[in-house]
């Protein structure tokens, strides 16, 4: 990514890129008319002074043009999965089917509203159902739910859901066992969900260490959430006798389906078997990540656990009429003020329509072949911790590099001169100094080799010219920014006027 | 193999041999036997794009929604304008496929446009600080009632009544496991009674919850409440607004609110069946530390140049875990880029005006519709913005009214029961600045045959056919 | 590594300072180090009553959280106002005008049980290890 040209500021005080709208706004400016707006002349509203802002919110004026200007520079700034590989490990950076995009556009999926009665939009509760049954069938579940609006509130769902169970069973249980490599979301889902964490740790392969899951799982032990494969990228092998463990103590096993993408059409969690489970679509099921969101996070559960996922349920009938169920006395309740994201799940069905049965074990397939591929080829100069075969995704250490002087954040934002996103840094957290890397399925062998090689020349200039990777990113349109400065002096939201 | 597989047989073998195996089943040795998928998936083949897509177009074919009708509903959804642009820009992959913008050095057009999101709600909400964005309203009401557990002691949160009903049920799941409960203030017409908000009915409360325009529409009195909450360690005043409307009412931050909350969907985003929309959540900035999901801020590089970088990320789950404040990851980034995108194309006077024209024609159509015999505005005391709740007739069912309606392309708005000050069913109609004065008329005309010609609607339109 | 000789200290790796009669608690030069750039100390009320190991705040860096445990038990005479805007002064002088809070212990022999400069020195020699 080129530097662009960069401007200064009006009190010259610092070097901008790009100015703020408001900076850019001058008054009078239009980028939008509205319908009948003479009308303001002749007609008055009617609202008590009483209930009126004094003044007008000061909100930037600019033309169309300029606003679009504006926005499409600041987007040149941004790296995306349609510029070059994205191997942010446990994000699954994959390439999303144009498509879904077109499907999602469709005015008789867009320009629904969410209180029109269900007779009026049969075909949309039929593709919420129809979703949720193609989903229940690759997670061989008995039932799934969509409405979800994240991964991570697909996570409190479900323990919401646990919580709930325990209590009409009469058992008081208040213990979340989580490995000590799991996502963050792990934990501050189950204190919200009213639940204690706690740690088992991860043994030299790298999974679950099962003997130490026998001393903590217990009576007062409801739910062990595990990430699967993990989030080393490697496949709990004993996953069956973690199951049977946490089973004994009549505990419920959770699937944080963060890293899915490594085997659907390989294992069917609902087999292992899985008592509840989230999935992130913005991951497998390739909807685009839009900076951050939106997503989706569809759960499943056991029959056991299906009176209790969140209403209104899509649903259908004996006779195959699909209908939104809000009549289910042991559900938790509602989790999103509708439906869920239904836009991005419009956008996942089409994914599955598109792909199928085949397609979708063949993309697992390559995901794995993938990660397996740079695994071997970066293995040799950069430390592998968990020296196995991997899944969708492996983390290295940069333990060799930090002992130079580099520190692994460092090589990331070297990366970034080369052209490419960074992994995920700094986690798992069990692992000194953490590389994630996830190439997903999308990347050609070429490309694969590109990063590889950019890899290898980063830990050569480690050793020989380690200034450059300390000082870098040298190319990007901003450099490292002073973090502890901009959380000593907050500044976030803009305080001057518009022009 | 599918279109988005790109090894050649080749490629495979080669990376076979790089990996030191001789097949695929060598590298996932490690998943057992037992609980391999056999036989393939239980789903059908995949289909091409065409097919895709003309099954896509099938399904949507069978909804009839905005596109096809003139959309009075409102309750928290409206179909505002959306400008051309704001499409434009939201379709961009750059914005569209990156990822949450940990890499500050290549992501500052995401962060920029979070930062100018969050100035343009604090702006509107005359409030200090805003975050980038929750799941929806109801979520990030929720997320404002638990803040206020964390800040104040007490088990009980005082709502109004005529909260979003389905906000009230996001609320009450998630506050269930922290002991706080949620107690409905009283209720006078189509208003909530806040007359009775002092010291000792607000013991024990975090927080009292407020809906402006409330669920029927009608505009509460906010300063009331404001007043009764001033002074240090009071309960929390958690404000839920329609975004639009404060380019024309009181904000927030003028009748006292420490929190608000509400959708960036009225700002220019279209209604996507409910979602994907984006929750807003702005504070008084004592609450910095407590707040929910992530927060841009602007700062220097080490070449002195302006940066924007995520700030106070120790508060999100990846950091605190356990103890963070609030669960929340993944959030509606592509959405608030939407809201913001079209509020600069509407600019200030826009903005006011789309706000002034929404309560000009719906103040409009409440007094064409008091002119439909049997109807009755629930609560004719009550000011409203530009949503209103109507009582139909007694015994006559709001759905089959909303059903003779769409004969005449309109979408009549949201049934309600039990509408207040005599119960019945009834209509909430809310008029948007896209609403025309033409429409206006013919929902006029619409309900009117609707309640008296049963089969009227239909007569004419076999007329137009013919 | 700075381990000044009068100072006892904690495995959490905080110093403990005998002040007539109270004690003026901070973290270590090694915690600084470990910790990196702090950008927000939160401290406790004074008055506050504090139960030893019990958390009394907690120091954030821009990608970290720790804790402040409390050395001995005792009530919160005096808090370092000065972090609110100055959190830095931590870093730049852990020992000095980076100090966290003053505490009248109950107890004052329960100094004693804190460790001395050798066996923090040693304790994290072997930490590091």
């Amino acid at each position: 990514m080129s530097a662009p040209n960069v401007r200064t500021t009006a009190d010259g005080d610092a070097r901008v890129i790009e100015p703020t709208i408001f900076e850019l706004s001058r008054p009078g400016r239009r980028g939008f008319r509205l319908p009948e707006e003479n009308a303001l002349a002749d007609h008055a509203h009617g609202i008590p002074e009483r209930f009126l802002r004094h003044e007008d919110a000061d909100l930037p004026e600019n033309a169309e043009l300029n606003v679009l200007r504006h926005y499409t520079r600041l987007s040149t700034l941004n790296h995306h999965i349609e510029r070059e590989m994205y191997p942010l490990g446990s994000c699954t950076m994959k390439y999303n089917p144009k498509l879904c995009e077109v499907a999602a556009d469709l005015p008789g999926f867009r320009d629904l509203h969410p209180a029109e009665p269900a007779e009026f939009v049969p075909g949309a509760i039929e593709l919420l159902v129809d979703l949720q049954e193609r989903l229940a069938a690759v997670l061989g579940m008995h039932a799934v739910a969509v409405q979800p609006a994240a991964g991570a509130q697909g996570e409190l769902t479900c323990l919401l859901m646990a919580r709930h169970y325990f209590r009409d069973l009469g058992q008081k249980r208040t213990k979340v066992i989580v490995p000590d490599s799991a996502h963050g979301t792990n934990p501050a889902s189950a204190t919200f969900a009213g639940f204690t964490t706690v740690e088992v740790p991860s043994n030299e392969r790298g999974e679950v260490d099962v003997e130490r899951l026998r001393e903590v799982v217990d009576e007062e032990t409801a739910v062990m959430m595990i990430t699967l494969p993990n989030t080393l990228g490697l496949f709990e092998s004993k996953i069956r006798e973690i199951a049977e463990v946490v089973h004994a103590k009549g505990a419920l096993l959770y699937m944080d389906g963060a890293n899915f993408n490594a085997i659907v059409g390989l294992v069917r969690p609902g087999d292992v078997p899985f008592d509840f489970l989230h999935l992130n679509l913005h991951k497998t099921f390739a909807t685009p990540h839009g900076g951050g969101g939106p997503g989706a996070g569809p759960i499943a559960a056991s029959a056991a656990l299906a009176p209790y996922l969140p209403t209104p349920l899509p649903s259908r009938r004996d006779d195959g009429a699909c209908f939104l169920d809000d009549d289910r006395p042991k559900s938790i309740g509602r989790m999103h003020g509708w439906y869920g994201n239904f836009g991005i799940l419009v956008r996942a069905y089409a994914y599955l329509l598109y792909h199928g049965r085949d397609g979708l074990r063949d993309i697992s397939e390559t995901a794995v072949l993938n990660a397996n591929y740079l695994r071997a080829r970066l293995s040799g100069e950069y430390h592998l911790p968990h020296d196995r075969a991997c899944m969708h995704e492996f983390v290295l250490s940069g333990s060799r590099q930090k002992a130079l002087g580099v520190r692994t954040m460092d090589i990331a934002k070297r990366l970034l001169d080369f052209g490419f996103h960074p992994p995920t840094v700094y986690f798992p957290l069990i692992v000194e100094e953490a590389l994630m890397i996830e190439p997903t399925e999308s990347e050609n062998v070429e490309t694969l080799d590109r990063f590889a090689e950019a890899m290898l020349d980063i830990a050569r200039e480690a050793r020989e010219a380690p200034d450059v990777v300390k000082s870098a990113p040298h190319t990007t349109p901003v450099g490292r920014v002073d973090e502890a400065g901009a959380a000593r002096n907050p500044d976030l939201c803009w305080r001057g006027r518009c022009g | 193999m599918t279109a988005f597989v790109q090894h050649s047989p080749e490629d495979r073998a080669r990376m076979l041999a790089g990996i030191g195996v001789t097949s695929f089943d060598d590298i996932v040795a490690d998943v057992p036997a037992s609980i391999r998928v056999k036989g393939g998936l239980p789903i059908p083949e995949g289909l091409s794009e065409p097919e895709t897509l003309a099954r896509m177009g099938r399904l949507a074919r069978r909804n009839v929604g905005g596109a096809e009708l003139a959309c009075f509903a409102g309750g928290g959804t409206y179909d505002v304008c959306v400008p051309a642009a704001t499409k434009a820009i939201a379709s961009r992959p750059e914005f569209a496929t990156a990822y949450t913008p940990y890499q500050a050095e290549v992501s500052q057009g995401t962060l920029q446009s979070i930062y100018e999101f969050q100035t343009i709600v604090t702006r509107l909400t005359d409030l200090d600080l805003a975050n980038a964005s929750m799941y929806d309203a109801a979520t990030a009401l929720a997320e404002a009632v638990l803040l206020a557990q964390s800040a104040r002691p007490g088990d009980r949160v005082l709502v109004s009544p005529y909260l979003h009903p389905n906000h009230r049920r996001v609320l009450d799941t998630l506050l269930e496991p922290t002991g706080v409960t949620a107690v409905e203030l009283p209720s006078r017409g189509a208003r909530t009674d806040v007359s009775g908000l002092r010291p000792d009915t607000l013991e024990g409360a975090v927080a009292v919850v407020m809906q402006q325009p409330n669920w029927l529409g009608a505009l509460e009195d906010m300063r009331l409440v404001g007043a009764a909450l001033e002074g240090d360690g009071k309960p929390l005043f958690i404000a839920s607004v329609d975004l639009s409307s404060l380019a024309l009412l009181e904000p927030p931050g003028g009748y006292g609110a420490d929190i608000a909350v509400g959708d960036a969907q009225s700002l220019g985003v279209p209604m996507n069946y409910g979602g994907p929309s984006a929750g807003v959540f702005a504070a008084k900035s004592e609450f910095l530390r407590r707040m929910p999901g992530r927060i841009a801020g602007l700062g220097r590089d080490a070449r002195g140049q302006r940066a924007f970088t995520l700030a106070f990320q120790t508060r999100e789950q990846h950091i605190r875990r356990a103890r963070a404040t609030s669960n929340i990851c993944t959030n509606q980034a592509l959405v608030a880029l939407q809201a913001t995108v079209s509020t600069a194309l509407l600019g200030a006077t826009g903005r006011r005006r789309a706000a002034e024209l929404s309560a000009v024609k719906a103040h409009a159509l409440a007094e064409r519709i008091g002119h439909v015999a049997g109807v009755q505005l629930a609560d004719s005391e009550a000011p409203f913005f530009r949503e209103f709740a109507i009582r139909l007739p007694a015994g006559v069912r709001a759905l089959d009214v909303l059903r003779a309606m769409t004969r005449d392309g309109i979408l009549g708005g949201i049934p309600l029961s039990n509408v207040p000050g005599g119960g019945g069913e009834g209509l909430l109609v809310a008029v948007t600045e896209k609403r025309t004065f033409e429409e206006i008329e013919a929902y006029a005309g619409a309900l009117d045959r609707a309640l008296h010609q049963p089969n009227g609607s239909r007569a004419a339109e076999m007329e137009k056919v013919s | 590594m700075n381990i000044p000789q009068e100072l006892r200290y904690t495995k959490e790796h905080e110093w403990v300072l005998a002040d007539d009669g109270v004690l003026v608690v901070g973290v270590t030069d090694f915690a600084q180090a470990e910790l990196g750039d702090i950008v927000y100390v939160e401290l406790p009320s004074i008055g506050t009553r504090l139960a030893a190991g019990e958390t009394f705040g907690n120091v954030e860096s821009v990608k970290s959280v720790s804790d402040l445990y409390c050395p001995v038990a005792g009530v919160v005479a005096d808090i370092n106002t000065r972090l609110g805007d100055s959190p830095e002064l931590v870093n730049s002088d852990p020992y000095g005008e980076g100090w966290m809070v003053r505490l009248e212990p109950e107890n004052p022999a329960d100094l004693e049980g804190l460790l001395g400069p050798e066996e923090y020195s040693d304790y994290i020699g072997a930490e590091a290890e």
